[in-house]
């Protein structure tokens, strides 16, 4: 019950309250259609682009023509040597912080070093790569260095998933294992990981689907402008698709024809991410119905 | 046999545990020892001197003004301290234009006599030339050289990194130039992150959460190029037609396609941080006859405001950090802007821009990796930044 006096107060508070709101939801609306905007526009120009030839075919004609398959084909081995180092690395990191280490100051010191490594910019990851892995290591620039480096960029994001994953899982799974007598490893191994792999796949994916995307990183420890061929070993340099994309839409010598091209390419990255995402959520939805008809 | 496992599992997973640490120790190792050559290099690009007539009483030139001698800005030696002297440049190509074939001889073996002798000739000669041909020479001086100052890198207001005979390193356009894209980034990203992350976190009905949510999302996760590419589509002829401009690539187009960058970041980790404040706060603040927007601004923003404060900072962080989409759009120009309708150029843009072009090991090289460094160095101070509010925030609760 409000008081007469105060009812002219509480209705131009209500009516302050409306208009704030109002304004928020326009405002929200907005930026959600803009996002909707830039997403649309670049499908909806790259749909026109994409068929089997664009596809399946290397460049041509100095970029202006023919497809990106050497493009996907690089992006899809730097995604696969990225997940190779960062996957086992960042889980058995993961591991040590959630089961191993002690509490305390050693652990905040790491935690904070993770934090670090994950806000460093990509390209200083990529001064990094060219210094470390293609000078010092002289793997040269290659697919190799090209996958460490964004290997080392997916790692902060694998190490978190991998701890988060972990601690949640209630003491008294670890507590009724080595109740029946198995070691610390065996509990890890037969009890822990089974129930926190859902999470880190997804973690994963996510992060690739991240890496996929990635220019700085690469372009002077990986991307070539141009190869005819498919790399053989992980010694050659491959093309990239965001570094293809980078090129055909800045540089290049007929600007107005390499055009199709460059929205052709930013929808196929799209795409990939788009895919990730999807492909996070059926492996969490799976690995869940999983869990529970045990 | 169960124990030795044990034993090497632990032993793995102890060593693997400092992965990260070794990593940012080897960055920070690796960076730090090519900057640092930087301050190694001689001004003079290396293997050659200045050569002046012994009469000529200048002792030292900064980079700026033997940039300035060469470009013939200074057109005489009263400018930079000496006599009321015209100056003469030259180069090594010149001797081909002075002297015949059969003068310098097959190998060039007297050409180091006849650069002497020009130096002889004319009081006002600055000559660049190989260091191997004047050091035995009579009647020549070289300019004493040293090593590039800290002080004109840190400094310096003109970015020249292949100028010749001495290139400049000064990073001041190139730090003015982030910090103007980064701050019109956040300034437009500032009001609608905030609104979209109230608007989410307690305003929209759940329906309009479960579809805005992972939209914005996804969008934090499509890549940089993209946007540049989106930028370089669609906004910079935009703001070229909208503001009369000579060319629309601008720090503003940079700014706007940051700010769309940022806001993923903003509105994930502000809208969490509000969602964290205790319902019974909320409720406490409704039961006493507050509206539901005097409990959001006086209860809930007060109390996530740590958590709102690192998502801006974060998002600045990210500003700063990237690279692609601000190396399509902004035009690339390393001059001090005057405005930010203006081309101008970042750290990270120059980096990426510049090293494919500049030789391994070179005082270009780097000087790039100076640049590194000093963009770790923001970043590690923004992530300190965050932590040292979120731990503020948890001695709060």
């Amino acid at each position: 019950m409000s008081l007469p006096i105060d009812s002219s107060y509480r209705r131009r508070k209500l009516w302050l309250q409306q208009a704030v709101f109002a304004l928020f939801r326009v405002l929200s609306y907005a930026v959600v259609a803009v996002l909707f905007l830039i997403l649309g526009f670049i499908l909806f120009h790259g749909a026109g682009v994409i068929d089997w030839t664009f596809l399946t075919e290397a460049p041509t004609d100095g970029m202006t023509s023919g497809g990106i398959w050497p493009a996907i084909v690089g992006t899809f081995w730097l995604m696969v040597g990225s997940a190779l180092f960062a996957f086992p690395v960042g889980l058995i990191s993961g591991i040590y912080m959630s089961e191993y280490a002690p509490d305390g100051r050693l652990v905040a010191f790491i935690r904070t070093m993770t934090n670090n490594l994950a806000g460093i910019p990509s390209i200083v990851f990529g001064l990094f790569g060219m210094a470390f892995f293609v000078n010092y290591l002289s793997f040269g620039d290659s697919i190799l260095a090209g996958s460490l480096t964004l290997g080392l960029l997916a790692l902060p994001v694998v190490i978190r998933t991998t701890e988060d994953a972990f601690r949640d899982i209630a003491p008294s799974y670890r507590e009724g294992s080595l109740a029946l007598g198995a070691t610390k490893a065996q509990t890890i191994w037969r009890v822990l990981l089974p129930m926190a792999m859902p999470r880190v796949i997804t973690g994963l994916i996510l992060s690739l689907g991240r890496v996929s995307g990635e220019t700085a990183p690469i372009l002077f420890t990986c991307a070539a402008y141009f190869l005819p061929k498919l790399p053989e070993s992980m010694f050659d340099q491959c093309m990239a698709l965001p570094y293809h994309l980078y090129v055909v839409a800045t540089s290049g010598t007929d600007i107005e024809a390499q055009m199709p091209i460059a929205y052709g390419t930013a929808f196929v990255l799209i795409v990939i991410v788009l895919a990730m995402n999807l492909l996070a959520n059926a492996v969490r939805k799976h690995f869940e119905k999983k869990l529970k008809s045990k | 046999m169960k124990k030795w496992i044990d034993r090497i599992a632990r032993w793995v997973f102890t060593v693997s545990g400092f992965t990260t640490s070794v990593v940012i120790l080897l960055i920070i190792g690796f960076l730090f020892t090519e900057a640092a050559g930087l301050f190694r290099n001689p001004i003079v690009e290396e293997g050659y001197v200045l050569a002046l007539n012994p009469k000529n009483p200048v002792k030292e030139l900064s980079a700026e003004q033997i940039k300035q001698l060469f470009d013939e800005d200074i057109t005489n030696w009263k400018e930079v301290g000496g006599p009321d002297l015209p100056v003469r440049v030259f180069r090594l190509e010149d001797l081909d234009q002075l002297y015949t074939e059969e003068q310098l001889g097959a190998e060039y073996e007297f050409a180091g006599a006849k650069i002497a002798e020009q130096v002889q000739q004319s009081p006002g000669i600055v000559a660049f030339v190989p260091d191997v041909l004047v050091q035995e020479a009579p009647g020549v001086r070289c300019l004493p050289d040293r090593t590039i100052p800290l002080k004109d890198v840190l400094l310096g207001a003109e970015w020249y990194p292949t100028a010749t005979p001495s290139p400049i390193f000064g990073i001041l356009p190139l730090v003015s130039g982030t910090i103007w894209v980064s701050f019109f980034a956040i300034l437009i990203a500032l009001p609608f992150g905030l609104a979209v992350s109230i608007y989410l976190a307690e305003i929209a009905p759940e329906k309009v959460h479960k579809l805005f949510k992972p939209v914005i999302e996804l969008l934090g996760g499509i890549p940089s190029v993209v946007y540049g590419f989106f930028g370089l589509a669609v906004i910079v002829p935009l703001l070229q037609q909208t503001f009369g401009l000579p060319v629309g690539e601008s720090g503003l187009a940079g700014s706007i396609v940051l700010a769309i960058m940022a806001l993923p970041t903003i509105i994930t980790v502000a809208e969490d941080a509000m969602r964290n404040c205790p319902r019974t706060m909320r409720e406490a603040s409704l039961a006493l006859g507050a509206t539901r927007w005097q409990t959001i601004y006086k209860v809930v923003i007060p109390f996530s405001i740590t958590g709102i404060t690192s998502g801006v900072v974060l998002g600045i962080g990210r500003a700063i950090g990237e690279t692609m989409a601000v190396l399509m759009v902004t035009g690339n120009a390393a001059i001090l802007p005057s405005s930010i309708l203006e081309p101008l150029r970042t750290i990270p843009a120059t980096i990426a821009a510049e090293l494919g072009e500049a030789p391994a090991g070179g005082a270009h090289y780097q000087a790039l990796f100076l640049l590194g460094v000093i963009l770790f160095f923001i970043t590690l101070f923004i992530n300190s930044c965050v932590e040292f509010v979120s731990a503020r925030n948890k001695f709060k609760r």
